[in-house]
């Protein structure tokens, strides 16, 4: 690798390359330490006996690993109950979205309808506006439905989002429209087009969008927080937030609930990356 | 001939159109842009917890809510912390965003979807739990920063008990949390600059600081321009890390205008009062905005 380096630079004097690598891998790898080591510790702690890493110098492993942690969280804090929550919400929230979404971006893409064009440019504004503008009068809403304290709190107002849309419009304009075309001539209807032809031609993007949700939803604090007031409704970051202001000095125990908050998300990152790294460079900039 | 079906087609879609997108389009009209105008209505009127039981409570009170905020301490003290935690976690987030991507964009870099990985990491974290684990890091006796920081002689820093440091120490973690996702961003404008633009400075003899400050810049403006202003708005919507690190402690010193404006409305029920917060809220990130969007236009390399 340094030796390609060297023979491209043509320019630069020969022995610059070898310190200028071990310079910027020097750096990755030491920004590399400080990304991971906060969740490789909160990994490591997890596996502690309780206390165990409230001591000086800091322990950086487990003396005897146990999994006492994750049998409390499970036995008597009823954390399963909030790992089902969370799941539940967020792959409904995902499978809704991706319905209302992809149709709404393909027909602002490939259809034509009236005002098409002017509702977009209005969606694209709105842009701007925090979703938070709108929570209290959501509320109140939601409460008029009888939505306030349940699942579908959190799932209806996520079912569908202006980015989403914008993400599949973005890409559905590449479907070529002699494609379309031959399948309206061969007398297919709209939705047929749609489910046959279109939705194949969309799935990177379906995927990303999907990654995307799943791990917005998951994640999502500030709105299950205002929205859910059953304890037995809570999802997991609402439920930890609480639980760490009571278990202020139980650490591991904490430690072990932010591995069971974390480590699905981490693991879906890790799986589908590729579509989720290509959204975020495709689709521009927002999440 | 061919026109025809061409036409019944077209005919046939515009009907389809509207039905594909009509069911996203309502979503956003009630859950979303309802509530919005709602907002601005509800800044306008006294809406208290007992017009949340009896709606004929309710009273219309003009712009008082707003005039009553502007003259409330810790109204502004919400605004001042918010505004602290923007101007320097923007600007830290942003350098280390372009930083990490230069390095991983240097053709020295190894390893790099290795890298790219890992320092993309904290990003899909749940915000709950890295506080939560950040809370424990960042602690005065046993805390993990203190103890390296000790190594180095520094003295032990009470982070989220003194006033002085609680802000810097939720930037420093808001900084750690969402710097690799604007670094993908820049990572992916830096691989759309072509190489002969480096190959020509460096025939004119372009030091590699030169060609950072003549090509590399200039070629990221826009995308710059839009990652700023992006970061700018979710920055200013900080709440989940001051609710769990310090519970807007202390003194204060971490409320943000989110957190007052949730306790105001979701502790306190005054639904009228957290409307308008929301509302100022919104006007600051828009004129903040329509600035960086000025400032952007007058920068080299905006086309």
């Amino acid at each position: 690798m340094t030796g390609v380096a060297n023979s491209t630079r043509a320019s630069a004097p020969a022995l610059m390359p070898r310190p200028a690598a071990i310079v910027v891998n020097g750096l990755l790898a030491g920004l590399a330490v400080v990304a991971l080591f906060p969740l490789l510790w909160m990994l490591s702690v997890s596996f502690m006996a309780p206390g165990a890493s409230s001591v000086y110098p800091p322990q950086l492993l487990p003396h005897e690993p146990t999994l006492d942690n994750y049998r409390e969280l499970f036995a008597r804090v009823g954390v399963g109950r909030y790992l089902a929550n969370s799941l539940l919400v967020a792959v409904a929230a995902t499978a809704l979205s991706l319905f209302f979404n992809v149709t709404a971006g393909y027909a602002f893409a490939k259809l034509r309808f009236a005002g098409r064009d002017r509702i977009f440019r209005l969606m694209l504004g709105a842009l701007v506006i925090p979703g938070q503008v709108a929570m209290v009068p959501l509320f109140l809403l939601l409460k008029q439905l009888g939505l306030v304290n349940s699942y579908g709190g959190v799932i209806v107002p996520a079912m569908a989002s202006i980015f989403g849309i914008f993400l599949v419009r973005q890409y559905a304009l590449s479907i070529p429209d002699d494609l379309l075309e031959a399948a309206r001539i061969d007398g297919a209807s709209e939705w047929r087009i749609f489910a046959m032809v279109v939705v194949p031609l969309l799935k990177p993007i379906v995927v990303t969008l999907a990654v995307f949700t799943l791990l917005g939803t998951w994640n999502d604090f500030m709105w299950p927080l205002i929205v859910l007031t059953d304890k037995e409704l809570y999802t997991l970051p609402v439920a930890l937030a609480g639980l760490s202001r009571e278990h202020v000095q139980d650490n591991e125990l904490m430690m072990a609930g932010s591995v069971l908050t974390i480590l699905p998300v981490l693991v879906v990152f890790l799986v589908l990356q590729r579509y989720y790294i290509q959204g975020l460079m495709t689709g521009g900039v927002k999440g | 001939m061919a026109a025809r079906p061409r036409r019944i087609g077209a005919v046939k879609a515009r009907g389809a159109g509207w039905w594909f997108a009509a069911p996203a389009l309502c979503v956003i009209a009630v859950f979303f842009v309802l509530p919005v105008l709602a907002a601005l209505a509800m800044s306008l009127t006294d809406f208290d917890i007992y017009a949340l039981a009896d709606l004929s409570a309710l009273r219309i009170v003009g712009l008082r809510n707003y005039a009553e905020l502007l003259q409330r301490p810790l109204f502004w003290q919400a605004l001042g912390n918010t505004l602290y935690f923007v101007a320097a976690g923007v600007p830290l987030s942003l350098a280390l965003s372009l930083g990490a991507a230069l390095l991983l964009n240097s053709r020295f870099a190894r390893l790099q979807p290795f890298f790219r990985t890992a320092l993309f990491a904290p990003v899909v974290t749940t915000v709950v739990a890295v506080a939560v684990i950040w809370r424990y890091l960042l602690g005065t006796r046993y805390g993990v920063l203190n103890y390296a920081l000790g190594a180095l002689g520094i003295p032990e820093i009470d982070w989220l008990g003194d006033p002085r440091f609680a802000m810097p120490a939720i930037i420093l973690f808001a900084v750690w949390k969402n710097f690799g996702y604007n670094m993908i961003i820049l990572l992916a404008g830096l691989q759309k600059i072509p190489g002969d633009l480096y190959e020509a400075a460096r025939i004119d003899g372009a030091s590699a600081f030169a060609q950072f400050r003549f090509v590399t810049l200039p070629m990221l403006t826009p995308i710059l321009t839009i990652v700023g202003i992006l970061t700018v708005a979710g920055y200013f919507q900080l709440f989940a890390e001051p609710y769990v690190m310090t519970q807007g402690g202390p003194l204060q010193s971490t409320v943000s205008v989110l957190y007052f404006m949730y306790e105001e409305g979701f502790k306190w029920w005054n639904l009228g009062n957290a409307s308008a917060v929301a509302f100022l809220l919104f006007l600051l990130i828009f004129a903040v905005t329509l600035v960086q969007m000025r400032v952007a236009r007058r920068a080299p390399g905006w086309q």
